[in-house]
């Protein structure tokens, strides 16, 4: 019996890392919010790793919190290591990478969600979406409670239609021997969606106390604190460590004798899965002179003693699996406490997005997450923080907001999903962003922080605080700039002594010196320079001093790019009814529907000449336009 | 595709026609043009020039000189592209007109894409509506008109080694990038002499291909012509009617010995070292023969024979012999004294037996054919370099590339030994890599990631 459940003005479908970010934000921006999900113990769930961060994603993390969102305050709260990866290779790579206690990181979530004024939070399992006018109208739950909304947030994450395999076992189910959602799929179809199938899997998690460490090695968080929030609640933390060890020739061959009884390689899996968290025994053939792959055991957090076995994703059967663990140094012994398992599930193709993450086919209605094909906890929370944004701008007929490739790893993510044909689970890698040296993890607060705050989401703590390091800075590249060490005895001598090229007769700056890459603060210290800034603000000042040439190098490069990003191309184009592109281009714009030029010149087979024949017709049409 | 960037091509038909004209269009025209034209009256500043022709120089950055021409500003908006355009109309030709393009495009500007004097003749108000259709279609047809002379260019060996360098650099991208986006696989850190190595292994090829490539070298160095025919066929009178029909000598170099003479004077921006050889079987003399034996030699080294015949008394035994000695090299037959005599059907022969070399009928004494001896040697001189006469701009599309992607590399090289963190060396191997795809016509970021996944097994 469908009954009048209330109103919303956003409601968001799902309450995982993309739908708390999403829920999170509408309701900061004043909006009556709901969330649902199928299970309220799972909020913010970690079906696979319990780590947050690392190379691109650790920045991904750092913008969702200069604008406001909450995975990265929250992975702070629940880390239990954190470590600093890249140190050596630059700044533009360097990325932090926290494990986490995965229930702490849950409970405190789901807690902040619960507080969150403006906000409910209800257990519900949506069958159908309704629609009207071309515009969404309200969600439907499977007991007949119907919630009318303004704007819907779809963040349902691997839960379509889901299929979980092991070995020959196929069971209708969701990660963690949930229930899948049978009949949102199907609501989506109706509403003229196309989707298709991806794949993914998960490892075997072990007892601790089934492993012989001293066959392990083992890694321990960095001494110093570290966190991603620019505005950290957390001042000290208890560390743990994770433990290394590595597959050999026994476990390979284990896995070869039964590839017979492998779904990934019997055809029983047929969807494409990512190549960058290939299952063990795809490893096992695709790199068969391999002879050791690597095996990571973390923990799943303070209170618990299971280990997630990481390197070792599979969907093998169960005996296969448990005797793959034991030929493995260290877990001889070991007792399996969940088997890994392979998944596959519905998502939505994403050229039928806009790249503000509304749906081009129904009005108000965002998808955000894994539903989009993507992988991933941080891309999935800011795809959520945009959707959820972005449905409150929608209900209150404010213009999207839209984040460039330039702006940070948010906008190389969406650029990509509406302009890229994505043909496994997309996960963010450094190497997408073709301008990452403006993209690091250390300045996401300067180049996110007062979009944040036009927007709404960055109250006046973070502003000032923001604010504070932003003068602070100012101030210290002033005072390099400015500093000049005069040549005596001692500086040439500390010079020689640290190695470094002699100073000019007329003295050095300090700016002078960083800009040479054997130099950092601490050298500066040796040398004697006194008065030096914070040393909260020191690795950024280094960084912006050390790679001024390059920074400025790939500013101009974007600087030209946003020119093409700001030509917009009319939603309503008849493509196949431009003469002069080649019908390669004319096909792809026509399915991806480009906003502006910059994104059509990012579509593989756009070319250059396309663009240029665009740019006629663009004045053409202005031209012909009604006055 | 930026409107604010100033752009440069080559705007008259491809061919050896009399007069080619490289166009300047955009914010930055006149104040490139000023730095490599010198006008004839010094008193003249291009900066106060509007609709008139100004005649003097184009010189190269060295301070060369390249051509003699005659500059036209036009400004903004009372011009075809209502930009601000300089035209320099060249006279020397073909290479004169390559060559000063090519020093335009040193200077930040970048050359024009097909059709795209006229595109922005259209977006900027001056061709009207009705011709939008007919602009897109002229922006299509030049771009496959440009595809089509690149991949003649391009076919065969040279389209091999540009794919090949480009394969290598991204697999040693891929390795890179996948350190860096997977650190805690064992992917294996890339060490500083690695990466040097095989940044100087790419570089080293690519140095390679420039030179061969690119008429680079014929200008830097020139080439060194020798004069070789038997005795009074008029040798010295054809080197000399040379250097005075082309009055632009710029050093003379006495001859070492009082066999070899040689003198340097340009063509068409090509530095020849003509030299005049003693003939094949003067004398018997041991002095004179040692003499000979250099004539050998300098046949031998030779970037252009020109091989002088005489009309008067036709084809003899010594010329078929030197004929022979050469046969290989870039030869031009030049008959002589055509003003004395018709020259008889056997130096047609002559010519077959030398892979049907050119034939030019001069006259040293009257002067007739010599231009067209000059036009034939230019040719063969460049014929290696240059396939045919078209590819005019997609050849010098390419050289800036592959000249772009060797100066990144350089950089890479630089940066590499005074130590400066890995992910800043990807910016320029991305950026040569990029540049090589200009060319080959791939290099999109997608492709470095499928090569990241071929590669290395990586991931949880």
């Amino acid at each position: 019996m469908e009954y009048g459940a209330g109103r919303y003005d956003v409601v968001v479908i799902g309450a995982g890392h993309a739908g708390c970010e999403a829920a999170l934000a509408a309701a900061r921006l004043g909006l009556s919010t709901l969330v649902v999900t199928l299970n309220l113990d799972n909020v913010a769930l970690m079906p696979c790793n319990p780590a947050m961060g690392g190379p691109a994603k650790g920045q991904l993390l750092a913008e969702v919190d200069a604008l406001g969102g909450e995975a990265a305050v929250n992975t702070d709260r629940a880390a239990i290591q954190m470590r600093l990866l890249n140190t050596g290779k630059g700044p533009a790579v360097r990325a932090l990478r926290a494990q986490t206690d995965r229930r702490l990181y849950m409970s405190l979530m789901k807690n902040v969600l619960e507080k969150q004024e403006n906000l409910h939070l209800q257990q519900v399992v949506v069958d159908r979406i309704e629609v009207g006018r071309g515009a969404v109208r309200a969600v439907v739950g499977s007991c007949g409670a119907r919630f009318d909304a303004g704007a819907v947030v779809v963040a349902t994450g691997t839960y379509l239609n889901s299929r979980i395999i092991i070995g020959d076992l196929a069971y209708s189910g969701a990660p963690g021997n949930q229930m899948p959602a049978k009949r949102l799929g199907e609501s989506l179809r109706s509403l003229g969606f196309s989707l298709d199938r991806f794949k993914t899997g998960t490892p075997p998690r072990v007892h601790r106390q089934s492993v012989d460490f001293s066959r392990l090695k083992e890694q321990r968080g960095d001494a110093e604190l570290r966190n991603f929030s620019f505005i950290s609640p957390v001042k000290q933390r208890e560390q743990v460590s994770c433990w290394l060890t590595h597959t050999g020739e026994d476990t390979h061959r284990i896995i070869r004798d039964n590839l017979d009884r492998a779904p990934l390689f019997t055809g029983f899996i047929r969807s494409a899965g990512p190549r960058y968290c290939p299952s063990i025994e795809t490893k096992v053939v695709r790199f068969a002179d391999k002879s050791s792959h690597q095996v990571f055991l973390e923990p799943e957090g303070l209170e618990t003693l299971e280990m997630y076995v990481q390197g070792l994703a599979t969907s093998l059967p169960g005996d296969v699996q448990l005797a793959v663990l034991r030929s493995i140094p260290g877990l001889a012994k070991v007792r399996l406490m969940r088997t890994g398992y392979a998944i596959e599930y519905d998502y939505v193709p994403s050229f039928q997005l806009k790249d503000s993450l509304e749906t081009r086919a129904v009005d108000g209605l965002f998808l955000a997450g894994q539903i989009n094909g993507t992988s991933g906890y941080e891309e999935a929370a800011a795809q959520g923080l945009v959707a959820g944004i972005n449905a409150a701008r929608y209900v209150k007929n404010e213009p999207p907001l839209k984040l460039a490739r330039s702006d940070g790893y948010i906008g190389v993510l969406i650029d990509d999903l509406v302009t890229k044909t994505i043909e496994e689970p997309y996960r963010m890698m450094t190497s997408r962003a073709e301008h990452r040296l403006l993209l690091r993890q250390d300045n996401a607060d300067f180049r996110l922080t007062e979009k944040g705050r036009a927007i709404g989401l960055v109250d006046d703590g973070r502003y000032r605080s923001f604010q504070a390091r932003r003068q602070g800075l100012d101030d210290g590249l002033r005072f390099v700039k400015r500093t000049l060490l005069p040549v005596t005895a001692e500086l040439l001598a500390g010079m020689q002594a640290i190695n470094t090229a002699p100073p000019p007769a007329q003295g050095i700056t300090l700016a002078a010196l960083l800009r040479r890459p054997e130099i950092t603060f601490r050298e500066l210290v040796f040398l004697g320079a006194s008065e030096l800034p914070s040393p909260e603000v020191r690795p950024l000042l280094e960084t912006e001093i050390k790679y001024e040439g390059y920074i400025k190098r790939q500013s101009l490069q974007v600087e030209k790019l946003l020119r093409l990003e700001g030509r917009l191309l009319p939603p309503d184009i008849d493509y196949a009814s431009i003469r002069g592109l080649c019908s390669e281009a004319g096909e792809k714009l026509a399915r991806m529907r480009p906003a502006s030029l910059g994104q059509a010149s990012r579509i593989a087979g756009v070319s250059p000449a396309d663009i240029a024949v665009l740019l006629v017709y663009l004045e053409k049409w202005r031209r012909s336009a009604p006055a | 595709m930026y409107p604010d960037e100033t752009i440069a091509a080559v705007a008259t038909p491809p061919g050896e026609g009399g007069i080619g004209i490289v166009r300047v269009s955009g914010p930055r025209a006149v104040e490139v043009v000023k730095r490599v034209f010198r006008p004839r009256n010094s008193g003249i500043d291009l900066d106060m020039v509007n609709k008139e022709l100004v005649y003097g120089h184009v010189h190269d950055l060295q301070g060369g000189r390249i051509d003699e021409v005659l500059v036209a500003v036009m400004r903004s908006p009372h011009s075809y592209t209502r930009e601000d355009v300089v035209e320099i109309n060249c006279h020397g030709g073909f290479i004169p007109l390559k060559l000063t393009l090519e020093t335009v495009l040193t200077m930040g500007v970048r050359l024009a894409e097909p059709g795209e004097f006229t595109k922005r003749a259209f977006l900027n108000g001056r061709l009207d509506l009705a011709q939008a259709e007919a602009v897109a279609d002229l922006i299509r047809a030049r771009t496959e008109e440009s595809h089509r002379m690149a991949m003649e260019q391009l076919g065969g060996r040279l389209s091999g080694i540009v794919t090949r360098l480009q394969d290598d650099l991204l697999s040693l991208l891929a390795a890179v990038e996948a350190e860096l986006d997977f650190p805690t696989d064992d992917v294996g850190e890339m060490d500083r002499e690695t990466l040097s190595t095989r940044v100087g292994d790419i570089l080293e090829a690519l140095d390679r291909l420039l030179l061969s490539f690119a008429t680079g070298r014929l200008f830097r160095e020139g080439v060194s012509a020798v004069l070789a025919g038997k005795p009074n066929a008029g040798k010295s009178s054809l080197m000399n009617a040379l250097l005075r029909w082309d009055r632009a000598i710029v050093t003379c170099v006495p001859g070492t010995t009082r066999d070899v003479i040689e003198e340097t004077y340009v063509i068409r921006g090509i530095p020849l070292r003509l030299a005049d050889t003693a003939g094949l079987r003067e004398t018997g003399d041991p002095v004179e023969a040692a003499g000979i034996e250099r004539t050998r030699r300098a046949l031998e080294l030779a970037g252009l024979v020109v091989m002088v015949g005489d009309a008067a008394t036709g084809v003899s035994g010594e010329d078929r012999e030197l004929a022979s000695l050469v046969n290989g090299r870039p030869v031009v037959l030049a008959i002589n004294k055509v003003d004395l005599a018709r020259p008889e059907p056997a130096f047609q022969e002559l010519a077959a037996s030398l892979n049907g070399c050119p034939v030019v009928e001069v006259s040293a004494v009257t002067g007739a054919g010599l231009a067209g001896l000059e036009q034939a040697m230019v040719e063969t001189v460049t014929a290696g370099s240059l396939p045919g006469e078209t590819p005019l701009v997609a050849a010098a599309r390419h050289a800036r590339a592959l000249g772009r992607a060797r100066d990144l590399l350089q950089a890479v090289l630089a940066r590499a030994g005074e130590g400066w963190p890995v992910d800043l060396l990807t910016i320029d191997l991305r950026e040569a890599w990029e540049a090589l795809g200009e060319i080959t016509g791939s290099g999109a970021g997608a492709e470095l990631i499928d090569r990241i996944f071929r590669d290395f097994c990586l991931g949880k």
